[in-house]
């Protein structure tokens, strides 16, 4: 048929996303995961106003191992979408629209998320250790 | 006056008005920025606070949510998340759900959920700040 001729956005299946589609997709997967963090910091909120029992129950999930990865996961993808939302805003702003700036803005937006990610989680760890 | 009906279908009062067919401006892209330009301080400050609470007993958090700025700013970390949150979900869903009623509903759903998600977490702040 005639009109199957016209060309066709990227085939998922089989196109190598470039570097900076990678990025766009990963913060919009982490900007709806959040929203999940969202519910988490409203039941972690709802848990510290019905008092101490709830806030130990509370607690003790996100201190277990799961409850760690899950929020691992969590502090990462913020840290994600934060420092990529940054990024977007200077784009809004009309700066760094060359490819080469794209891409370096880009790998410092990775590089950010895992530092700040690691450096957070390290110093929460210790802290929780030594107050538990 | 040249004829408007030769160069443009859209009457005198629609090329006046500016909105084009779609019958708003840049409300939701505005909205998105205008939240995330917000989110950035305060969602740096909740990870430091986070961070420096983690493994607190309840005595500690309910003391730091009860400080006036805490207080303040919770509500307003909480509004504007869960603002940014129905706006960026609503693009993904436009972007993904192609029947009409379907986006409709998916769309209103998350309007409504999110709303209330904003108040039981705004509820739980207020209710611990004034202390119930």
């Amino acid at each position: 048929m005639a009109r199957h001729d016209r060309p066709l956005s990227p085939h998922l299946q089989v196109y190598r996303l470039p570097f900076n589609a990678i990025l766009s997709i990963t913060h919009r997967i982490t900007g709806v995961g959040l929203g999940f963090g969202a519910l988490i910091l409203v039941a972690w909120l709802a848990a510290a106003a019905a008092g101490p029992e709830w806030f130990a129950t509370a607690s003790s999930m996100m201190g277990s191992i799961v409850g760690r990865i899950v929020l691992f996961g969590f502090v990462w993808a913020l840290f994600y979408h934060l420092a990529n939302g940054i990024r977007h805003l200077f784009w809004d702003a009309g700066f760094g629209f060359e490819l080469k700036d794209a891409r370096s803005s880009g790998l410092m937006v990775v590089a950010v998320s895992l530092v700040l990610t690691a450096v957070a989680f390290a110093i929460g760890c210790i802290r929780a250790g030594a107050i538990s | 006056m040249s004829s408007p009906a030769g160069s443009s279908f859209r009457t005198r009062l629609g090329r006046v008005r500016g909105l084009g067919s779609a019958k708003e401006g840049t409300a939701h892209w505005w909205g998105q920025r205008l939240s995330s330009l917000a989110l950035v301080p305060l969602v740096l400050w909740f990870a430091i606070s986070l961070v420096a609470l983690a493994g607190a007993p309840h005595a500690v958090v309910v003391a730091w949510i009860r400080g006036t700025v805490t207080t303040v700013l919770l509500v307003v970390l909480i509004a504007a998340v869960f603002y940014h949150l129905a706006l960026g979900l609503q693009v993904v869903v436009e972007d993904y759900v192609h029947t009409e009623w379907r986006k409709l509903a998916v769309v209103i759903a998350i309007k409504f959920a999110s709303g209330l998600a904003a108040l039981i977490g705004i509820f739980a702040v207020l209710r611990i700040a004034f202390g119930a």
